[in-house]
């Protein structure tokens, strides 16, 4: 037993520190699926619709199945008595097509799974796929969701020919007196386009099958391991103790990985049939064409307020293209939109009707923000044109609305607590930043020289750390495991599945302070179902906000265990716990978490009621969600000439509450301001009137590149939430949300000396060229 | 068709279709996974790496293109548990997140520095142009690219 020498270790919460999983990725050896390689291991190739509605008529598997190599060739009648593929959102009076995981009779959007092809190795697969001959009768395809609605539209699925979904109403307050209170109302539609998450690694799997013990095991890409074992055990009538299912290394997922996959099962059903492990890839045509597209309204909304500004009330109606199927969470999606419609403002009314619409396109599901997006853009934009209306500064319109600091914790008329908040706080500092006043004089003088320079602004909110389980489809809450090794080396499980939140750093730095044990003693596990305990998964920016506090409470229980041992060691009942230390208080001797982990598994003597080794798991439910908030400013000029817009400034000024490493809470605002600017300028998925899609490569897809990206000059406020203990909000949707109202509320802005009030996204050198001459010469070139 | 290309000093002889891509090779033939496949068709830039001396996105070129050919992968950048400065600059600034462009982000990055050591913020941007990185927002790769150029070989 050491002599007191507790020296206050250093905090590593708060610290930029590198991270852990760097290492193994910037060498090169660290390992995906595609990296998999396995004795005996198939390759199979998906045969996919180049329609978007047909009827099949015939498959003709003969040739392919003939080739050499070719092991196995599947198509819809192989595979009807399997289960379908789960939609997990409930709405009352949704109707949920039947998703197969081949097509029957039709298919329904391009990219369609027909057949599957397996073969000795890829390239073989690939020709057999081409050799795979299908004959069909081409019906007519809707795209468009308004088209969709409109009579006579050709019907997605024959036996609802309105191609509708479901319909979702959502009052709250007193709308009809708020409108007619109205000194003014602002109407515009407003839409977010479809967007192609595209991580850079697609999806892909692969399944291996242990016949005797009858066990699956399936490595795949996804943000939500345990969810997938839950659904594929279900599918495939296994035992869910006997699927395993490990997400290695996932190359980003964005929300498109939060789903199961037909391809999963599909995959995972040929290994059961062939007796061979077999590895599925998906190709980046395949993943622009059938891996789930994100946002898809079309909104039209009207805001009722005051002359002084005061905002009454908020109307909208919510078009959501949910395409051909339902994938995991699709139709839920847009509810979340109309919980956030009142932004940070305090109206105390509003009223929202979404109609989800089946196109013939790709399902839409949740893509970083998920709902949250397309709300904050909407509300922001009409506050921007409100206050053109009302010749109001949209900063002062702004702040006269915000919720204010003593109205916390806020009902909103959609039926959210906000947890706390200042919400004027970042918006003043982003116009500190910038120089906001200073900013507008040089405006005038620009607009003077005939330069369309514009200053625009978002203050958004979020609704993060999803979350209490009542309010999400399969349980919200998060759980950790914290083992202490008999070495006193540190092992964390963690429920969460990163794939670049960097949450292998983060929740060291979390154990390091509150176990009080080296940073570099703890290891962080995740992703694997025969590791890590039941968990929820990394999505809805709860990894931090819901994991985190469970890893701290699972600490505090192991440290009333460690105490006990450290009690005994130190024959005193009066021990303090700190610094990895047990200490008495009466004596002022100590020992190390080292010697007590020995002692706690050496068990040659026992603490009263206590059993041996330093082990705890806790299932952290939440109370609420929280809501981070922030205020994002962007400086732009659009040339007259070429339509070009030129960031000038863009500055992010997000409140997440505690930052646990803020080089990684820069690296996700970063990323999410790029996918929210990608957003507003230039992303989108274009079907034609075919149901083809056009942009179905990087060539037609335009993401932002390293050239295209301003310097982004991001900080924060620090709003600690009450919701957990650690006061942290999460963060990795914050930028996306509120980048996209910025940007458009800069070319709004610089416009609007030629009368223009509002722009749909992407705001393309095309689209702003076109729109500049029509308001300067009536001409439509 | 029989090809023989030396990857990260070693020789490789190998009996290969002709139509076998060159990141299929290292990646099967020669187990090197650290390259990756984000998109086939030269766009993304995850296979980058270097042919003799120039990076090639290694998706867009046969490896029977490359018999006689010194090929660097990103496996053999660092020297033993030595990394190059390149790698080490992307670990200090938090240049990866998933990881999955890393690799590709790191060579072509050591590609900018080899060819002018002192890149301006813009010509570190507009080398970068032909690598995709969906995490990122690319502030923390060209901070690591200037980070590297600071240090020198």
């Amino acid at each position: 037993m050491a002599t007191p020498s507790i020296t206050k270790l250093e905090p590593f919460i708060g610290k930029r520190i590198r991270r852990k999983e760097d290492p193994r990725l910037i060498t090169g050896t660290a390992t995906y699926v595609d990296d998999l390689q396995l004795p005996g291991m198939h390759f199979a190739v998906v045969v996919r619709s180049p329609h978007g509605a047909a009827r099949i008529k015939s498959v003709d598997i003969a040739a392919a199945a003939a080739m050499k190599g070719v092991a196995m060739v599947l198509t819809g009648r192989d595979v009807a008595d399997l289960a379908c593929v789960p939609c997990g959102a409930s709405l009352p009076g949704l109707r949920v097509p039947e998703h197969r995981l081949l097509a029957q009779d039709r298919v329904y959007y391009v990219g369609h799974p027909v057949a599957v092809v397996v073969a000795t190795d890829r390239y073989i697969a690939k020709d057999a796929a081409e050799a795979v001959e299908v004959d069909y009768e081409v019906l007519q395809a809707v795209a468009d969701p308004e088209k969709a609605l409109a009579p006579g539209a050709p019907a997605v699925h024959p036996q609802w020919p309105d191609n509708t979904a479901f319909t979702f109403h959502q009052e709250g307050g007193d709308i009809e007196k708020a409108f007619a209170e109205a000194d003014v109302v602002v109407k515009q539609r407003i839409t977010s386009q479809r967007l192609i998450p595209s991580p850079l690694e697609t999806r892909g799997c692969v399944a291996q099958w242990h016949a005797a013990e009858k066990s699956l095991t399936l490595h795949t890409s996804t943000q939500v391991p345990h969810l997938v074992r839950s659904l594929l055990a279900q599918m495939l009538g296994l035992d869910e103790n006997r699927v395993r299912v490990v997400a290695p290394e996932v190359g980003g997922g964005f929300g498109c990985k939060l789903n199961l996959y037909a391809e999963e099962a599909l995959t995972s059903h040929v290994a059961m049939k062939l007796g061979k492990p077999i590895k599925w890839i998906e190709s980046r045509r395949e993943n622009f064409l059938t891996t789930i597209h994100g946002r898809g309204h079309v909104d039209y909304y009207e805001v009722a307020a005051k002359k002084d500004g005061t905002i009454l009330g908020i109307k909208v109606k919510i078009i959501q293209d949910l395409g051909s199927y339902h994938q995991l969470l699709g139709p839920a999606i847009p509810t979340l939109s109309v919980l956030m419609i009142p932004g940070l403002y305090r109206a105390k009314s509003m009223c929202a009707d979404v109609v989800g619409v089946f196109t013939n396109c790709v399902p839409t599901d949740a893509y970083r923000g998920a709902g949250r997006p397309e709300a904050t853009h909407g509300i922001e934009r009409m506050v921007d044109i409100l206050a053109a209306e009302l010749k109001m500064d949209p900063a002062e319109l702004r702040l006269k609305n915000f919720v204010r600091n003593e109205e916390f914790p806020f009902p909103t008329a959609t039926g959210l607590i906000y947890d706390t908040g200042d919400y004027a706080a970042p918006l003043r500092k982003a116009m500190e930043t910038v120089n906001y006043t200073e900013l507008r004089k040089q405006q005038a003088d620009a607009r003077k020289h005939g330069k369309l320079m514009g200053i625009g602004m978002s203050t958004y909110g979020e609704i993060c750390a999803f979350g209490p389980s009542p309010a999400t489809p399969a349980g919200g809450w998060e759980s950790a495991t914290v083992k202490i090794e008999p070495s006193g080396k540190v092992t964390v499980m963690t429920g969460v599945s990163p794939h670049g939140q960097g949450e292998e750093t983060t929740f060291s730095q979390i154990t390091a302070d509150h176990l009080g044990v080296p940073f570099e003693d703890v290891l962080v596990q995740h992703g694997d179902t025969a590791i890590v305990q039941y968990g929820i998964g990394t999505f809805g920016s709860r990894a931090t906000a819901v994991g985190g506090p469970a890893l701290y409470y699972a600490i505090q229980e192991l440290i009333i265990k460690i105490k006990k041992f450290g009690a005994m060691l130190l024959e005193s009942d009066d021990v303090s716990y700190a610094n990895g230390q047990c200490t008495c208080a009466k004596t002022g001797k100590s020992v190390s978490i080292k010697e007590i982990a020995g002692a706690a598994y050496r068990a040659m003597k026992l603490p009263a009621n206590t059993e041996p080794g330093l082990v705890a798991t806790y299932f952290w439910e939440p109370t609420n969600f929280t809501f981070p908030f922030g205020a994002h400013i962007m400086v732009a000029e659009v040339d007259p000439g070429t339509g070009a817009i030129d960031i000038k400034r863009y500055v992010a000024i997000d409140d997440c509450g505690n930052l646990i490493n803020p080089l990684v809470v820069d690296g996700q605002v970063h990323g999410g301001v790029a996918q929210g600017l990608g957003q507003a300028l230039w992303e989108q998925a274009v079907y034609d009137d075919n149901a083809q899609l056009v942009s179905g490569e990087f060539m037609d897809y335009t993401m932002p590149r390293a050239h295209m990206m301003p310097w982004i000059e991001s900080g924060h406020t620090i709003t600690p939430t009450p919701v957990n203990p650690l006061g942290v909000k999460g963060v990795g949707e914050a930028g996306t949300i509120g980048a996209s109202p910025a940007a458009v509320s800069a070319v709004v802005d610089a416009l609007s000396p030629l009368g223009v009030r509002h722009i749909d996204m992407p705001m393309t050198p095309e689209k702003i060229w076109r729109l500049i001459l029509s308001k300067t010469t009536g001409s439509n070139a | 068709m029989t090809v023989t290309i030396t990857v990260n000093g070693t020789q490789h002889t190998h009996s290969v279709e002709p139509r076998l891509l060159l990141i299929h090779y290292l990646r099967e033939h020669l187990s090197l996974t650290g390259s990756h496949i984000g998109c086939e068709t030269s766009l993304c830039g995850a296979c980058t790496v270097e042919l003799n001396g120039k990076a090639v996105k290694s998706c867009s070129i046969f490896a029977v293109q490359c018999n006689g050919a010194q090929v660097t992968t990103i496996e053999g950048l660092a020297t033993g548990d030595r990394l190059h400065r390149v790698q080490e600059a992307f670990w200090n600034e938090h240049g990866a997140q998933c990881g999955f462009c890393t690799p590709g982000m790191v060579m072509v990055s050591k590609q900018i520095l080899d060819r002018n050591p002192d890149p301006t913020e813009a010509e570190i941007r507009h080398g970068l142009e032909g690598n995709l990185c969906r995490c990122t927002g690319y502030q923390h790769i060209v901070k690591a690219v200037q980070a590297a150029a600071r240090v020198r070989a």
